[in-house]
């Protein structure tokens, strides 16, 4: 195959892919953005950009987390409360010494990795709903961090702990690299290098038809616990970045599991899993983001906001909700198997495990 | 096979938004805890016959707040205003050394019916500790109580805490009234309209009710313990931005919730003191009390343009909102911070212009003091209203050497240096 042979096929492909749900996050995305710099040309600017990116980067983090759970068929309820119950561990701990803060992130991915283990296997080998049972660390978490604190956080986090959400890289033009969009960055790259390998999709064959998966030869139970896994690791970044960012308050934390959920299903992520891409939900996390600032931008009344937040999220699933009906049920099943990838609109067959998709890979890895 | 596959998301869809919808709801049922503070409504509450009344006189002075004060129009009661900012300047009756003891201009009532001999059970309904500030109220009173148990007037300590659930608070006194054990019930109500029937049932029961911080619509409890309140809490820091700052400089104005009366009271004062001025207020932002999403905001403003002074309905937060200004590199602002330590440690170690203002925490103090005076006889005021006054630049030092060993989430005013078990009991929380 020639160049550009190759290159008309990926272009053809990236068409396809933009009239799937998850193009709509892209062009709300873009829609914001115009707005927000129209409004106020400053937000143009590399300081004012990376000022925003640095703010958005834990909420993309913890989609990212949500995302591997909601596409393998689960929820996760339980992060807000992790990410407060982490920078309340954080800042008891350090207690603003210098020397315990990579002693004490440790300790908080260990029981990041804990709280995904319980909420995994509760929900996989007990068959707790996921809901009930992330609802239910939600609860512990946040019962437990008030019973040790006493319902006031104490001590502090060391500016070591706290460089990660809140310092970057300084140099000209940015002004600074914030470290929080290197660690997004990252994690970002990481994770859309995951779905494309096995993992990622047992993942969304798990989410689209656990059945079927199982009995296809995946262990649907070690698959879902590992989504839950990572949602909670993911989440105790985010801890880090956040609590960087901002210092400790008691409510750190409070409502971020409905951000995130709806910042992935924004992205057009379907809940009930099997279908939505990773970068489609990063997109959705830094649309909800936009629209939170274009709303402060346009100086609406606060107490409107949640309203029309509400009416521009429905309407975006809405529409790319239709945007899938569509692409699902129009092309040829032939065309599907070598065009789509595994994670847009397709539902996962067998055949998307088979090596006919190096192609697709190598698109989407660049 | 496709039936299945598509019966499953929507059954997970359907349930998810009933959860989703549940949890919200709790979310909601949450959100008076989210005020770092409470009260400063009472007072509103028990007047509000004479409210309604001059209502309708209030017209102009509606008008005269301009558009911006459209959201506070329901709660803005230009009587309680105007009583509030002047018992700022009222001495206030009693040693100058325990303010949990004085009372600006007391009516004091008799209580020789519900004198008592012995040690006396003493039940107490709380609202809830989920908020620092709250905590801090607690601890005080606790303390406050083992001198009392130790002097033999109280024999046990009854507390039911109802985690901001009315109809959780409502049983609690339900089960202090049938017990018949109660010597005295102290309520702290977790919100004024749906208590005030339990309270009147537990005046009915013949047992002395002591009503502190947030009111109820009722004057039938043998006093009700309240600082000055919102309004002055709000015109406090607004003044102080008006004094400070030079005509038309800008200010952003950081709140926790809309709704909510306190924190309505609060804001309703700063916007009447922002009106009359030159100051322009860039906006209002709700920020939950949520240190990022105070980052957040102030960092928006501050790339549209300068803001040259912050008012914030409560301090939570306010450390976040100096680090943005930090963090773009500009020069910090006129603050409105509060007496939460967090604050006045950053008030000090970067010598901003500030005041604090106060919600006097040691009122938590008081209804145990009230609860010995009734058992004894003694005379209190039937409305007790407790010094409030802002921490100026002048007093910074002294607060934050009296509280150096505290948490950053205690708040200086709290009252208790006198009290057994200080510091251990507030630092070690």
């Amino acid at each position: 195959m020639s160049p550009l042979a190759r290159r008309a096929g990926a272009a053809g492909q990236l068409l396809r892919r933009l009239t799937t749900g998850t193009a709509t996050v892209f062009a709300l995305l873009f829609a914001v953005v115009v707005a927000i710099t129209v409004l106020n040309p400053s937000f143009a600017e590399p300081p004012s950009l990376m000022a925003f990116l640095r703010a958005a980067a834990p909420l993309v983090v913890l989609a990212i987390g949500q995302y591997m759970v909601i596409v393998s068929g689960e929820f996760d309820l339980s992060v807000g409360a992790l990410v407060g119950a982490q920078v309340v561990v954080a800042a008891r701990l350090i207690d603003g010494i210098e020397s315990r803060t990579w002693p004490v992130i440790a300790i908080m991915l260990v029981l990041g990795v804990l709280v995904g283990v319980v909420n995994g296997l509760v929900t996989t080998l007990l068959r707790v709903p996921s809901f009930i049972t992330t609802l239910g660390m939600q609860l512990v978490l946040f019962g437990a961090v008030r019973l040790w604190t006493g319902g006031a956080p104490t001590g502090a986090l060391s500016d070591s702990f706290r460089q990660w959400g809140r310092l970057g890289i300084d140099m000209p033009v940015l002004r600074q690299l914030p470290y929080a969009l290197l660690i997004a960055l990252a994690i970002a790259a990481l994770a859309a290098f995951l779905m494309r390998r096995p993992f990622g999709r047992t993942l969304i064959a798990t989410g689209d038809n656990d059945t079927a998966a199982a009995y296809a030869g995946v262990r649907v139970w070690q698959v879902r616990t590992l989504a839950f896994v990572w949602s909670s690791v993911l989440a105790t970044l985010a801890a880090v970045l956040i609590g960087g960012f901002a210092g400790v308050t008691a409510q750190v934390g409070q409502g971020l599991e409905f951000t995130a959920i709806t910042a992935v299903v924004l992205g057009g992520v379907v809940l009930g899993g099997g279908r939505g891409t990773v970068t489609a939900a990063i997109a959705g996390a830094l649309a909800y983001q936009a629209i939170q600032r274009l709303f402060t931008q346009l100086a609406l009344p606060s107490t409107a906001r949640p309203t029309l937040q509400g009416l521009i999220i429905i309407a975006a699933v809405a529409w790319a909700a239709r945007g899938t009906s569509r692409a699902t049920t129009s092309p040829p099943a032939g065309h599907e198997e070598d065009g789509a990838t595994a994670g847009t609109s397709t539902p996962a067959a067998p055949s998307d495990m088979s090596p006919s998709t190096p192609t697709t890979d190598r698109l989407t890895a660049r | 096979m496709t039936r299945e596959s598509k019966m499953k998301p929507t059954r997970i869809l359907v349930a998810s938004v009933l959860v989703l919808g549940l949890a919200l709801a709790g979310c909601t049922t949450d959100d008076p805890a989210d005020d770092p503070d409470t009260g400063a409504d009472a007072t509103d509450e028990t007047t509000d016959d004479t409210a309604e009344d001059t209502a309708d006189d209030d017209g102009d002075d509606a008008a005269d707040a301009g558009d911006d004060a459209d959201t506070t129009s329901d709660f803005f009661v230009q009587e309680d205003f105007e009583r509030q900012l002047a018992q700022r300047d009222v001495e206030p009756e009693g040693d100058a050394s325990t303010p949990w003891l004085q009372a600006i201009e007391p009516e004091m009532v008799d209580t020789s019916e519900f004198a008592a001999e012995g040690a006396q059970t003493l039940c107490f309904s709380n609202a809830s500790v989920s908020n620092p500030w709250r905590v801090t109220g607690w601890i005080t009173m606790q303390q406050q109580v083992e001198v009392y148990t130790e002097s033999g007037d109280i024999g046990e300590f009854r507390v039911a805490d109802a985690a901001d659930d009315d109809n959780q608070q409502i049983s609690d006194i339900q089960s202090f009234i049938d017990s018949g054990d109660c010597g005295a019930i102290i309520v702290s109500p977790s919100t004024t309209a749906t208590l005030t029937p339990i309270v009147e049932a537990a005046c009915e029961s013949g047992v002395p009710v002591i009503v502190f911080d947030r009111g109820v619509n009722t004057d039938c409890m043998v006093t009700f313990i309240h600082p000055i309140g919102g309004y002055a809490y709000g015109a406090d820091g607004a003044e102080f931005l008006v004094d400070n700052l030079e005509p038309g400089s800008t200010v952003l104005a950081l709140r926790i919730l809309p709704g909510v009366d306190v924190l309505e009271h609060r804001w309703g004062a700063a916007q009447e003191i922002f009106a009359d001025s030159e100051l322009e207020v860039l906006g209002d932002e709700f920020t939950g009390g949520d240190a990022a999403q105070i980052k957040d905001i102030v960092t928006q403003y501050l790339q549209r343009g300068d803001v040259d002074g912050i008012w914030m309905d409560a301090g939570d937060g306010s450390v976040a909102a100096l680090e943005a200004f930090e963090d773009a590199g500009v020069d910090y602002p006129v603050m409105v911070g509060e007496d939460e330590m967090s604050f006045l440690r950053k008030w000090d170690e970067t010598g901003i212009t500030a005041i604090a203002p106060v919600y006097s925490n040691f009122q938590w103090r008081t209804p145990i003091e009230a609860a010995v005076r009734i058992w004894n006889g003694e005379e209190v005021p039937s409305e007790w209203v407790l010094p409030q006054e802002p921490i100026n630049a002048d007093e910074l030092t002294a607060f934050l050497e009296a509280n150096a060993d505290m948490p950053s989430l205690h708040y200086a005013k709290f009252g208790g240096e006198d009290l057994p078990g200080f510091p251990e009991a507030w630092t070690d929380r």
